[in-house]
């Protein structure tokens, strides 16, 4: 356990800029967005954070400054344990970061996934382009104002499209049916087919 | 003869080309999405000169379902089937990784009783995906008999999943804070009988390959990953173990008990096809092994944590009878599982590798954000490296040696 805690005290002593981050379980930390490849790399050489066990973005949602963080989770093969770096984009129109396919090639895939979900540019990766949507599609699903139930848009080939004139529907149910919302009062977090219901506050829909 | 056959340079055979002749140059090749051996929906466009692959590009997002974004707008425990459908060959195994991770979250100790019920199913998922990419791997190869064997076995622990849990395939069967019901009466009985009579039937499959010499010929030396290499591109499980890294997160990191076990960790010294081949046999008995340990120390106890009043459901029988109960599983079925703030991120060695749940939460019921790092995504992101050099059908060998499965590779 002193080992770990080690970690951030060192970062903190070799990069003044790195301040600690709340963390319930690894040692965590914050870096500014431009040092971050600096930073991993020290960790990965000097403390053998060998393997990247992960790479994800958290959207804290529309107008929140910073909206997106990039975090990094570094995992020791010799040293059994595991590192949290998280580092701010700068810009919430335009995310960016620097890319970490130059220090893990297994970056590579992670980036292109934040890139495809929230739309956070990688500079310098060698690829960037959609992983798990299609190429070409409009938007950036994990984003918080994209719904829950997906958006219209047009199919991948627009070939079929031209022929069959099928497109990419929304669900059916908007907020999906008995999903429980985040927060808020109790009458609408109860989970229920939100856009077919009616309750104190919300009259009931004239059907005729 | 061999002096017969004369090599003209592109542009000579360019000026020749129009009597008709084939110019040497490459081919694209796809395989998949709906391709038997690329084991569900996986497509690869690759590049071949002649039969030796020169680009490899993996093709993966077709079993994309947005879990990630679903599990932003649900309560904890609500979240709970959908790992079932990560890696769906494996659901009591990421049941058990995800409601880990939210109790770590919670820091919420469930009791020892409950952490053995999780040992033994996730060792007996083990066991049945391991069973599966086996028999799946034979029959990549040409070796049909094994899968026989294998889904014969598989049956069997599907019969014990289907009295524990209600389900044979989604099994949902872990809750935060303790799991869905106790083991039924002689259901260990029957865990450990079934251990007894597949320990000689697994004897018997895996010596169908290990010494068949086809099966050799199409692995041995085949899709070699250096150790470096498997780090650097992230690989966990037995994909890794087989490139000579001994990490398995159960002895190095354990979590629910995994510490009071006896076992072995296989670790391979090629990291070719056949070593991933032989890691998973071996963790087939090493699970084994452990599973046997659970059930002959198998605590007493409850088998959930009882003073967790905001995260568990009460009794049946008192939900029904008293008012208090009553009200506390309404707020828990309405608002979820109440969670500090904060994040974690908890891996579990899973049968294909380590699953990781990167939690952020804000307090209340719901994740603010919950990241999934499927083993499988991060396995296949080497494919690229891997294919190019090998024969055509040495990718097929390469693709049933990784085990990968599609769920939680596009989530």
């Amino acid at each position: 356990m002193t080992a770990t805690a080690d970690v951030a005290t060192a970062l903190r002593e070799k990069f003044p800029q790195v301040t600690g981050r709340e963390s319930l379980d690894w040692p965590a930390c914050n870096v500014p967005s431009g040092q971050a490849p600096a930073v991993l790399q020290w960790l990965r050489d000097e403390w053998a954070f060998d393997l990247l066990a992960d790479l994800t973005a958290i959207d804290w949602g529309v107008g929140k400054s910073p909206r997106f963080t990039v975090v990094w989770h570094l995992l020791s093969t010799s040293r059994r344990t595991y590192v949290r770096v998280a580092a701010d984009c700068a810009d919430a129109e335009h995310p960016a970061m620097p890319s970490a396919t130059r220090l893990w090639p297994g970056a590579n895939w992670h980036e292109r996934e934040a890139y495809d979900m929230f739309g956070i540019t990688f500079s310098g990766h060698p690829d960037l382009r959609r992983i798990l949507m299609w190429d070409g599609y409009p938007y950036f699903p994990l984003r918080k104002d994209f719904p829950l139930a997906g958006l219209d848009t047009t199919l991948a080939d627009a070939e079929v499209a031209a022929e069959t004139g099928a497109g990419v529907k929304p669900a059916p149910y908007m907020g999906g049916p008995f999903v429980a919302a985040p927060g808020g009062p109790m009458d609408e977090a109860e989970p229920r087919a939100k856009d077919q219901s009616w309750t104190e506050k919300e009259e009931k829909p004239n059907e005729a | 003869m061999a002096n017969d056959f004369t090599f003209p340079d592109n542009a000579a055979k360019t000026a020749t080309a129009a009597a008709g002749e084939f110019l040497p140059e490459k081919m694209s090749i796809n395989m998949g999405p709906s391709h038997p051996s690329t084991h569900g929906v996986l497509r690869l466009q690759m590049e071949l000169d002649g039969e030796i692959v020169t680009k490899a590009d993996p093709v993966v997002g077709y079993l994309h379902r947005g879990d990630e974004k679903i599990a932003e707008n649900m309560t904890y425990n609500q979240f709970v089937p959908y790992t079932d459908r990560l890696d769906y060959l494996a659901p009591l195994a990421n049941n058990v990784a995800y409601a880990i991770a939210v109790e770590r979250l919670a820091r919420l100790e469930v009791p020892p009783r409950c952490q053995a019920i999780r040992v033994i199913i996730a060792e007996l998922a083990r066991i049945s995906s391991h069973l599966m990419g086996l028999g799946a791997f034979g029959i990549d190869v040409g070796a049909w008999t094994v899968f026989l064997y294998t889904f014969t076995e598989r049956e069997k622990l599907y019969r014990l999943f289907e009295e524990l849990t209600g389900a044979r395939f989604t099994t949902s069967y872990t809750r935060i804070g303790g799991v869905a019901r106790d083991v039924p009466d002689g259901w260990l009985g029957r865990v450990n009988a079934f251990c007894d009579q597949f320990l000689p039937i697994l004897e018997e499959t895996l010596a169908l390959l290990t010494r068949n010499k086809i099966f050799l010929d199409r692995t041995a030396g085949i899709g070699v990953i250096a150790k470096e290499d498997a780090i650097a591109y992230g690989l966990t499980g037995p994909n890794l173990r087989a490139s000579g890294v001994p990490l398995d997160l159960r002895k190095d990191k354990p979590y629910s008990g995994y510490e009071q076990y006896e076992f072995d960790v296989p670790v391979g010294s090629h990291g070719d096809c056949y070593d991933r081949y032989l890691c998973r046999g071996e963790e087939m008995r090493q699970s084994v092994r452990i599973v046997r340990q659970a059930i002959k120390r198998f605590p007493g106890g409850d088998w959930y944590a009882r003073d967790a009043r905001r995260i568990f459901a009460p009794p049946k029988d008192k939900i029904l009878t008293s008012m208090e109960e009553l009200i506390q599983n309404f707020m828990l079925v309405t608002e979820g599982p109440q969670m500090p703030a904060g994040e974690v991120y908890f891996e579990a060695e899973n049968p294909k590798g380590a699953l990781g749940f990167y939690i952020v939460s804000k307090g209340g019921g719901v994740p603010w954000r919950l990241k999934i790092r499927g083993p499988s995504f991060c396995n296949l992101s080497i494919l690229p490296k891997v294919c190019v050099g090998a024969m055509i059908a040495d990718i097929v060998s390469i693709l049933g040696s990784f085990d990968f499965v599609m769920g939680e590779c596009d989530r």
